[in-house]
């Protein structure tokens, strides 16, 4: 497999955008530490986008790291497994961070568990060969990611054997690792690039299998020069390309990325395998190489738990299903200042309202917020200055689409493509009036009536 | 929401004080550009318009002193007073409302009355902007409505003639510019309008004053350049055009650009973000269409100048602007789901 790489023609950058301050310090420096089995982890049957997963085992029963809990629940959905030593209980209800109620699964640590170092070494740990990968097949590859219930790790947990998918009709030719984390604040991604560069690359080139991708690109923001770094080391002889992207928000999004990497345009409400690209996170290409070769689920990930709220900011390496409130205890608890606990970086991570409810898949961190952080003027009224139409990254006209949605104006809400928003969050955060764009545009998503 | 951390379950963690304070739960984004605010984008007028009150007061004295403060105090206390009457919050610290009061000080000839100057904002902040629903909501600009309202009540004080002052500097004997050059076909020297010791209104007479302070508002986008650059752009065009149809007319394009109002109304008063386009498009629209009126005024119609018009008249058209210029987005149309 060589890669031409006559199609990674982007600019590095994509158009408008904003720039948040990065506030990374936090935990940027701080190794990825192995947290102590829990006592308990609350594993939800649903993490992903798509269908809720099917109940596979009964109450009480003794369960193994990677044993599974339940099926998934049609093809756009994921397994789930255990992940500690321990017995089930019945199922309890849970309010994730999105809002979301769902059915989880605890589990009662017993006996022995992988812990430290030995944990480690079996996730990330290793030999991972860049070489003679050729003998894993698509259909192989694909069966082990979806056995392994791998989604996307970055956030919006899509299921990635979905995207692994034969797909005859669209071919397929760059494969991007997105290793932008363009978020403020977190710093999992990052460590995960530097700390654990081999099953990054591993994965890549086994996911590029899978695609039938030629062109293999991993985009990180020109802010990591030591992830670019080190990267870059970890591919060397291989068909990977790094490729330093320029530091702005929303460059992690898959409608900035694609372009920035390969200077092509997603369609509207399209994806990208509509111009032959397949994005995944570095996290789940990780969790790729370690579902391929070792034949293990996604049953650990890294987070990064920071911001000024928080007395000791570290990146953690967890079992899926810990409490919030656990890995919070384990970084020092709250500071008194602390305001808002977010699932995810500020930009569009969710609240927590209750600190039990567990890690998922999709956890790319805990940001503890002070109320010096999320300071903020009173809203006051649109002077029409049209900053929010300098850094929409899709070129909407985002105050429009705003108070069309609180006047229920659909149709002016529809001529100005409300359903183009991907909800980045950039037109709220500029704006000088303090207007909550993005938030009466995802209500005005909400209502505006389906044709 | 109280956390209850008391049901933390953690081996290792024994009875340490835990913290518990107030948690907020809300939606996303956490945080916000507190650099950049409605406040301090009027803030930014007011420092931009510093160049254009020191020529003012070089060449008015302390005529300019006198217009400028009736004009400011009294739409401020018209802003408190009819705010007041709507039962809305008055909201002076925005300075919006300053911003008003000073242009429309500087848009005023030097010798009127004090009543002109107290009527003007009584109507540019009563008419122009608190009939419509106070800032932001307004059509037009509230200066300029203010303006208008006063040219057409005392004609007299606002017409050519009313520039004419005798005492302070010599050149404010004869007319203005865009007058001599109009009725007398006299030019002015081209230094004279750049750094402005000739006649006019109070802040139109330094082309250079008004290019330094635009190009401030501009570079701290509380102007967009896209206004500016498209309305210099078309009337050095428009202008151009007239030039090759009458060679001998000593009123050049560059006496076009830099005398009168022109580049006092394409700075600071086209590029009121309340009255003006939304899109980059729209904007460059907005400048050409701004410019071209302000031509054919000149050229073809009683007045001398036509800046307030222009604006005026550009205001009115800009919801069909923005409607013209509803922009693609950066994928595509939203496809039409089955």
């Amino acid at each position: 497999m060589t890669g031409t790489n006559t199609t990674l023609i982007g600019k590095g950058t994509f158009a408008r955008g904003v720039h948040p301050p990065h506030r990374k310090s936090f935990a940027e420096d701080a190794q990825i530490e192995i947290f102590p089995t829990p006592k308990q982890v609350i594993i939800p049957l649903i993490q992903h986008i798509g269908a809720p997963c099917k109940l596979a085992i009964e109450p009480r029963v003794d369960v193994r790291v990677g044993d599974i809990l339940g099926e998934a629940g049609g093809f756009v959905s994921a397994p789930i497994h255990a992940s500690i030593n321990g017995k089930t209980a019945k199922t309890v209800m849970r309010t994730l961070p999105t809002g979301r109620h769902v059915s989880c699964v605890p589990i009662k640590a017993d006996g022995e568990q992988l812990e430290g170092q030995a944990l480690w070494d079996d996730v990330f740990g290793g030999d991972w060969p860049t070489t003679g990968l050729e003998k894993y097949k698509q259909e192989e590859i694909q069966k082990a990611v979806s056995d392994a219930g791998i989604v996307g790790m970055g956030g919006a947990a899509f299921p990635t054997h979905v995207k692994f998918a034969k797909n005859d009709k669209k071919p397929i030719d760059t494969l991007i690792i997105n290793g932008c984390e363009c978020e403020p604040y977190l710093t999992s991604d990052y460590r995960l690039m530097v700390e654990a560069p081999a099953p990054i690359i591993t994965g890549a080139l086994l996911a590029a299998q899978a695609v039938g991708a030629t062109n293999i690109a991993i985009g990180v923001e020109d802010n990591k020069p030591k992830a670019i770094e080190i990267l870059k080391k970890a591919a060397e002889g291989t068909p990977v390309k790094i490729v330093p992207l320029k530091t702005k928000y929303p460059q992690g999004g898959e409608r900035s990325l694609v372009p920035a990497v390969v200077n092509r345009t997603i369609p509207t409400l399209g994806l990208p395998l509509d111009v032959g690209v397949v994005v995944i996170n570095v996290g789940t290409a990780t969790a790729v190489a370690r579902a391929v070769l070792r034949r293990k689920p996604l049953t650990h990930r890294i987070m990064a738990v920071t911001g000024a709220g928080v007395v000791n900011p570290k990146n953690l390496l967890v079992p899926i299903g810990v409490s919030y409130s656990d890995v919070l205890e384990f970084c020092g608890g709250f500071k008194p200042d602390a305001a808002r606990a977010v699932s995810g970086g500020p930009m569009m991570g969710f609240t927590i309202g209750d600190m039990d409810s567990p890690v998922t898949k999709g956890t790319s961190g805990l940001t503890i917020l002070t109320h010096d952080e999320i300071k903020k003027a009173a809203e006051t009224t649109c002077v029409r200055c049209g900053r929010c139409v300098d850094v929409c990254p899709l070129g909407l006209v985002p105050t429009k689409i705003a108070m069309a949605s609180k006047y229920k104006a659909w149709d002016t809400a529809k001529a100005y493509s409300l359903l183009a928003c991907v909800e980045c969050g950039s037109c709220a955060y500029t704006c000088p009036a303090s207007v909550p764009l993005v938030q009466l545009i995802r209500i005005g998503k909400a209502l505006m009536p389906k044709e | 929401m109280n956390e209850n951390t008391d049901k933390v379950k953690t081996a290792e963690k024994v009875e340490k004080p835990v913290i518990n304070p107030s948690i907020q739960v809300t939606v996303s984004p956490h945080l916000s550009n507190t650099a950049f605010t409605t406040q301090k984008m009027m803030i930014d007028v007011l420092i931009a318009l510093v160049p254009l009150l020191a020529v003012a007061i070089w060449v008015f004295k302390w005529h300019v002193v006198v217009q400028v403060g009736i004009s400011v105090l009294s739409c401020l206390a018209f802003e408190a007073l009819f705010t007041s009457w709507r039962l809305k919050k008055i909201t002076l610290g925005d300075y919006s409302a300053a911003v008003t009061g000073v242009i429309l000080g500087l848009s005023l000839p030097s010798s009127v009355p004090w009543y002109v100057a107290f009527i003007g904002s009584m109507a540019a902040i009563g008419l122009g902007k608190i009939a419509f629903g106070g800032l932001g909501y307004n059509i037009f600009n509230p200066a300029m409505v203010g303006r208008a309202f006063v040219l057409f009540a005392f004609p007299m004080a606002l017409g050519a003639a009313a520039y004419q002052v005798a005492g302070g500097m010599e050149v404010l004997t004869q007319a203005t510019p865009l007058t001599l050059a109009k009725q007398l076909g006299q030019s002015t020297p081209l230094w004279a309008l750049l750094i402005g010791n000739t006649n006019g209104s109070l802040g139109e007479t330094s082309a250079i004053a008004c290019i330094l302070g635009g190009i401030y508002l501009c570079i701290k986008r509380t102007a967009s350049w896209e206004i500016p650059v498209s309305a210099i752009a078309a009337l050095i065009v428009f202008a151009g055009i007239g030039n090759l149809t009458n060679t001998s007319a000593e009123w050049t394009v560059l006496h076009h650009l830099v005398g009168g109002a022109f580049l006092f109304g394409a700075f600071f008063i086209a590029t009121d973000p309340v009255t003006s386009p939304l899109t980059p498009k729209g904007k460059v629209i907005f400048g050409i269409g701004f410019a071209a009126v302000v031509m054919l005024i000149r050229a073809f119609s009683g007045y001398p100048e036509g800046v307030m018009f222009a604006v005026l008249l550009m205001n009115a058209v800009t919801p069909l602007i923005n409607k013209w210029t509803i922009p693609v987005p950066f994928g595509g149309p939203v496809p039409v789901r089955k």
